[in-house]
């Protein structure tokens, strides 16, 4: 085994050959600037003055009332510019692929969060911008659709197997393979072959660094616990990873129980029935058949049914540094709602899954303790397919 | 030795011939199809098949390839029924075979058990896009010690240390990508890959072969001058799959004559 961009036995770079001259140039790039002050200062730049860093960490009072138990904080990445934690990552990456001369920006996208967040960063840069996103998703999330369009994004509907994100990460890294000299593939999720996962996880870990400050200032200690959801794993390494020598702390990631357990029903690849394979340029835990044939992901949030993770999630999972859980469609649906009723913010999907699960930690909590929820993006986007689900009709 | 790939190269060589690499995804449009297209092909000029195992997530390939792996699975193929078809297979050919697939149908099996069983089966090697050179050191190992052929791609971009590696462990022959992107017709100079294999005769006598792209008599005629083979999947398999076999079997036939025409 290549033991280079390992987490224990997960990641690697399972690619065509064609790819791994761009993903040596990446590395390079990457290992280059990591630790460049120019670098992470006009990094860091951006991520205040333009996409409104630091959030802040909400102590979300109504809330902790309602269960009556912990201490409840909300990490507010949802009042991040384009309304998610994406553009954090879209960002470095951008300004990497800057770096490294390139002149187009490739992306995929399931919810419409990471392709806007791309669109967004290539019109910033004055780089050229193309979408891939299932035809599936085009209908479930018009509205994020049209946004990339308004910032000059050309998207491109993926109709092959079942028009979802699986099938629109094929495609982008197919159109990458195929104009791979001056194009940069901006990943959107802590997934993909090596350098990605470590490369987005160290975009996304300032989540987890000024939580970690902010705990200490509003309450002098740690969390007891942090929570986020889990498709990629893109917020939720960039919330655990600051806290993961820290066993006081507990790490819950939550993945999408769908309508059923059934295969093809979930994107419960860490807490159902997941086994270690490839897809996608890592070895990591993937929902897969008897033969080894990838079973597509479902979920009701459209940024969560992946069927993969990412390799470092794996390894959190197998070493027990994180543990990962599931709620339903249901669930996540209550969530929703009770955020917004409750605190007066409308929660992504993705991020109601994260919400969800308070119901089942709550219980186990105390008031001396406290939680923190990765509130990972805003949820103006998934309104009209809520609406749907509860039977309103907006239209 | 992978014995019947280095004897019909070798026969290929003596005689100042270049061979035909025909990819056939097994089971599209369905395996009475395929085992007769391996039959027919041989007839018309193949030299060897390239048997397609299908994979719902085929990365490297383009729309005619993911379209034929779709009907493949739809109609049940897995590796236990492509072990079939090979065996079936050796019952009236022992031209080269080849399987083409994606990595993690063959770790869920069990690699090992993977080469064993195909080899006992009558295949001769395996061509595996989604694994590189970096990747590949337990998978060579194992394919050595069963005398079984573990195809390295090289491609325009392959810088010159990667490529020196990459030819030194080649067996079987080196599959040779034209260009950037994934398996689909298009229009390609090949000079480019042109150069890259005559740069890669420095490291290796294994025999190249150059794919990607070629779908007509002339373009396998101008591809073939540059290597010892060609292949070609998507020109045939798109016919296959349109119920056009005859018209597959024709293309083939016609690039044998533009190539022993050169």
């Amino acid at each position: 085994m290549n033991t280079k961009g390992r987490f224990g036995k997960y990641g690697g770079q399972y690619v065509p050959e064609i790819v791994m001259p761009a993903l040596n140039e990446l590395e390079a790039a990457y290992k280059k600037y990591r630790n460049d002050p120019d670098f992470l200062n006009e990094f860091r730049f951006y991520l205040n003055e333009y996409a409104g860093r630091p959030t802040n960490l909400y102590y979300a009072k109504k809330l902790t009332e309602h269960y009556g138990k912990a201490k409840i904080f909300l990490k507010r990445e949802d009042l991040l510019h384009t309304g998610a934690h994406k553009i954090n990552n879209a960002l470095g990456q951008a300004l990497l692929a800057k770096r490294m001369g390139k002149k187009r920006i490739v992306a995929e996208t399931g919810a419409g969060q990471h392709g806007v967040a791309s669109a967004t960063v290539a019109a910033l840069f004055g780089m050229e911008c193309h979408v891939f996103m299932g035809a599936l998703d085009i209908e479930r999330q018009k509205l994020n659709v049209f946004r990339m369009k308004l910032l000059g994004a050309k998207v491109i509907p993926v109709s092959s197997g079942t028009g979802t994100l699986k099938d629109a990460t094929s495609e982008a890294i197919r159109y990458w393979a195929t104009n791979i000299t001056d194009t940069h593939y901006i990943i959107g999720s802590a997934v993909g072959p090596y350098p990605y996962p470590e490369m987005v996880r160290d975009f996304q870990k300032v989540i987890g660094e000024e939580t970690r400050a902010q705990a200490m200032k509003a309450i002098g200690k740690l969390p007891d616990y942090v929570l986020a959801c889990v498709g990629g794993g893109s917020n939720a390494i960039g919330m655990f990873y600051d806290f993961r020598n820290e066993t006081s702390v507990k790490k819950i990631g939550v993945e999408a129980g769908g309508r059923s357990d059934a295969n093809g029903d979930n994107a419960k690849t860490l807490s159902g029935t997941g086994i270690p394979g490839i897809l996608h340029g890592a070895y990591s835990y993937l929902l897969q058949d008897d033969d080894g044939q990838v079973i597509e992901a479902y979920s009701i949030s459209a940024g969560l049914d992946y069927p993969g993770v990412g390799p470092e999630h794996s390894f959190f999972k197998d070493t027990g540094i994180a543990q990962y859980v599931s709620v339903t469609d249901q669930e996540a649906l209550d969530a929703f709602q009770r955020l917004s009723k409750i605190e007066g913010i409308i929660p992504a999907m993705e991020s109601s899954h994260a919400l969800a699960y308070l119901e089942k930690l709550m219980p186990e909590t105390t008031p001396d303790q406290s939680v923190v929820v990765c509130l990972s993006g805003r949820g103006d986007k998934d309104v009209q397919m809520v609406a749907k689900a509860l039977g309103e009709d907006i239209e | 030795m992978s014995t019947r790939i280095d004897n019909k190269m070798a026969a290929l060589r003596a005689a100042g011939k270049k061979g035909i690499f025909i990819y056939i995804t097994a089971g599209a449009p369905d395996v009475e199809t395929t085992l007769r297209a391996v039959k027919e092909a041989e007839k018309a000029g193949a030299d060897l098949i390239e048997l397609g195992l299908p994979f719902s997530d085929p990365m490297a390939d383009g729309p005619v390839i993911q379209t034929a792996s779709v009907i493949a699975l739809k109609n049940g193929m897995s590796l236990k029924k492509e072990l079939e078809i090979m065996r079936e297979i050796r019952k009236f050919t022992q031209i080269p075979v080849v399987g083409m697939g994606y990595i993690n149908n063959m770790y869920h099996y069990g690699f090992e058990k993977f080469v064993k069983d195909f080899k006992e089966a009558g295949m001769d090697g395996v061509i595996v896009p989604d694994v590189p050179h970096e990747e590949s050191g337990e998978m060579r190992r194992i394919c050595a010690e069963n005398d079984f052929a573990l195809v390295e791609f090289i491609t325009p971009g392959t810088t010159e240390d990667r490529m020196q590696e990459t030819c030194k462990d080649a067996k079987g022959f080196v599959y040779c990508v034209s260009n950037n992107g994934v398996t689909g017709v298009k229009k390609i100079d090949y000079s480019t890959i042109g150069a890259v294999c005559a740069n890669a005769r420095k490291y290796t006598d294994t025999p190249l072969a150059i794919g990607f792209g070629i779908g007509s008599p002339e373009a396998a005629a101008e591809a073939a001058q540059y290597a010892d083979a060609i292949i070609v999947g998507s020109a045939v398999v798109g016919r296959l799959i349109k119920g056009k076999e005859q018209e597959a079997m024709d293309l083939i036939a016609a690039m044998r004559a533009a190539i022993d025409a050169k």
